[in-house]
């Protein structure tokens, strides 16, 4: 099968459906011609033109609000906000408008659009180009959360989100936007609320998400090596939450570590770990581990971002812990 | 002042009926709410009248506005139903948003009516979307979005009016310059207060500083900015100045002094539009009187009808927060 970039699959997702709908619009600064911060909108704008591929100021409130008003007028839309670190000039207008029309007006109005962003570190960014918001996102009832690991899964879960009557936070990640992947050349969609179990295992499950699938895939082939067998798996969306594959890995491998490299203090990895402490209690025979970031902000340099991020060290060390 | 004889007779009416209307009702939604009858809080919008009827005149039953805290009379200018907008005061099922979002967030979609807003600002940029979805969908409606002085100090305002003027939007945006943002007086925290209009001019666009109170020039001028908007020649700022009869929400203490309220009480929208139709032999003494006592029996009639309406069942709170 061909591989493609994250970035690829994502824009293929959006052109497949904007052919398909001429009310579906991208807003954001810098999708034109220029083709996005992450190069996700490319050609985007030569093939739909300037009304529906739009160049907007950098006005976060702005552009939310402009494709709320336009999705209770019979629009669909996909907002970029390049940065995660961004979202909160914007929350407002995600949290208490996109999120409560549909619920305040009784039904009266849905707000269908997409909020497609790119979250975490590793890229030496610094403090504020390098956060993970999710769980504040997740945080609101009336927002669905999508987390990809994979050019596969972006691509569905884009196509699903784009077709969605609610607003979706689409949240991608910067180190892998460049990463490669199989993707079919026919369409496809992937429905919210299925998690995807990446890697079988059966001493301990690892729940990872969005870039650390990956490192927890490469801690799981590490350990394989020392006859540790990992189970990884991967929710895919926060909101809606596929409890029943999370419940059933952790029941089969008895031990559960949690990875994600935002805060692990408030993190949503402590909202799975909740779960399964109130679900899978009787089953676990250890004590459930979270792995993330340290709690300080995001610092530049390498020798310090490594420090504070969760590495492949610190997920072998929680799985071994947890497996004894 | 100009003549009224100058107008068509019908639109001079429906100034007058409109203004009334919405007399009425707040003055009695004033009262009920003040005698406990509905829960949480209210702002009411008397004296403010002109305003909102004389910009909804010019507006199609298919055009839209964006609304405020401060919204029963927007829905009331714009065709609003008496009987959906009690039931949803008293919170009842019979209310416009099925008695879930009470004064704060009256809203009708089936009247263009996108909501009222418990956000001081937010109207804004959905107005702007509303607007961009009809240059996607290349109809030739209009948006007309009402907010307070108080509101032109928030960022949402730049933004809108500046994605409005440089996308050349159909929205009209409509200040209601009471002078008062909650519990502080506006021309302390805002230098250019009375003409606000003026800020028209940081965006290109054309801007008016004109009088609330008067129903003829409010629609006159907005008159002009709908034929611009819908010939496709981008937005108009209005500033109304005006006068609010009560304080910032019904029971809140009113931090204007006595005397200035008084002498602004003696020029209300209302009645000197009677006496100009008097003087203009429009109208007769005892038409006046039979207008009032027909309008106040409907705002009656509403409220029967809401106190006899259904409460909500309380699991129907988890209702509407995802379409499906
Ligand atoms: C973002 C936000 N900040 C503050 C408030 C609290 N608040 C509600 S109305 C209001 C004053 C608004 O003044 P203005 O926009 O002039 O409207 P008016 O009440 O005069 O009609 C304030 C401060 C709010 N609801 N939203």
């Amino acid at each position: 099968m061909r591989e493609i970039m994250h970035r690829d699959a994502l824009r293929e997702a959006i052109a497949e459906e904007m052919r398909k709908d001429e009310h579906l619009f991208l807003m954001a600064y810098d999708v034109g011609k220029y083709g996005g911060e992450h190069r996700i909108s490319g050609n985007l704008y030569e093939m739909f033109g300037d009304l529906r591929v739009k160049d907007a100021p950098i006005s976060e409130q702005g552009i939310v609000g402009c494709c709320i008003g336009a999705a209770i007028t019979g629009c669909r839309s996909i907002v970029e906000i390049p940065f995660m670190d961004f979202m909160p000039l914007c929350m407002d207008m995600i949290v208490n408008q996109a999120a409560k029309l549909y619920h305040m007006f009784g039904g009266q109005m849905n707000v269908p659009m997409v909020i497609l962003t790119a979250a975490g570190g590793y890229i030496r960014a610094a403090q504020q180009h390098s956060q993970c918001f999710e769980a504040w996102v997740a945080h609101v009832p009336g927002l669905k959360t999508v987390m990809p690991s994979t050019p596969y899964d972006a691509k569905g879960l884009m196509k699903t989100a784009i077709n969605d009557p609610n607003p979706v936070v689409f949240i991608e990640h910067k180190k892998l936007l460049p990463m490669k992947g199989e993707v079919p050349e026919e369409e496809y969609e992937i429905p919210f609320g299925q998690a995807d179990i990446k890697r079988e295992g059966t001493d301990a499950t690892i729940v990872a998400t969005s870039y650390t699938v990956h490192l927890a895939l490469q801690a799981a082939d590490n350990l394989q090596k020392k006859g540790i067998s990992v189970e990884v798996v991967d929710p895919r969306t926060l909101v809606p939450l596929d409890k029943a594959t999370i419940l059933e890995s952790v029941k089969k491998t008895t031990k559960l570590v949690i990875v994600h490299d935002a805060h692990v203090t408030g993190g949503f990895g402590g909202e799975i770990a909740a779960i399964v402490a109130d679900e899978a209690f009787g089953y676990l025979d250890a004590p459930i581990k979270r792995v993330g970031a340290k709690w300080t902000p995001i610092p530049f340099p390498s020798v310090m971002e490594d420090y504070v991020l969760p590495g492949l060290d610190d997920i072998e060390a929680a799985v071994r812990e947890v497996v004894g | 002042m100009e003549s009224l004889k100058k107008l068509d007779k019908n639109l001079v009416s429906r100034m007058y009926e409109g203004m009334l209307k919405i007399r009425h009702f707040e003055e009695t939604q004033s009262r009920v709410f003040r005698a406990g009858e509905q829960e949480g809080f209210t702002h009411v919008y008397l004296g403010e009248e002109a305003i909102a009827v004389g910009a909804c005149l010019n507006l199609n039953p298919d055009d839209f506005i964006t609304s405020t805290h401060r919204g029963h009379g927007h829905m009331i200018a714009k065709g609003g139903d008496f009987k959906k907008m009690m039931g949803e005061l008293y919170g009842r099922t019979t209310g416009s948003c099925l008695g879930r979002s009470g004064s704060l967030h009256i809203a009708d979609r089936s009247i263009g009516m996108l909501g009222a807003n418990g956000i001081v600002g937010d109207g804004n940029p959905i107005a702007v979307g509303a607007g961009y979805s009809i240059l996607l969908r290349g109809t030739k409606q209009v948006v007309v979005s009402f907010f307070g002085d108080g509101a032109t100090n928030q960022g949402t305002f730049h933004e809108s009016l500046n994605m409005a003027a440089s996308f050349n939007l159909p929205v009209i945006f409509v200040i209601e310059n009471n002078g008062l943002s909650c519990g502080t007086i506006t021309a302390s925290v805002c230098k250019v207060l009375e003409n606000l209009g003026d800020r028209s001019v940081a965006y290109g666009i054309p801007g008016e500083n004109i009088d609330g109170m008067d129903v003829v020039e409010v629609y006159q001028t907005v008159e002009k900015a709908v034929d611009r908007a819908r010939a496709g020649q981008g937005p108009t700022l209005v500033n109304c100045k005006t006068f609010r009869h009560h304080g910032h929400f019904e029971g809140d203490i009113d931090i204007r002094d006595e005397a200035d309220i008084n002498e602004a009480l003696s020029h209300d929208a209302i009645k000197e539009f009677e006496e100009r139709m008097l003087k203009e032999c429009l109208i007769t003494q005892q038409k006046i009187d039979e207008e009032h006592k027909r309008i106040q029996q409907l705002v009656d009639e509403a409220v029967e009808f809401a106190r006899n309406s259904p409460l909500p069942k309380p699991e129907d709170a988890m209702k509407f927060v995802y379409a499906e």
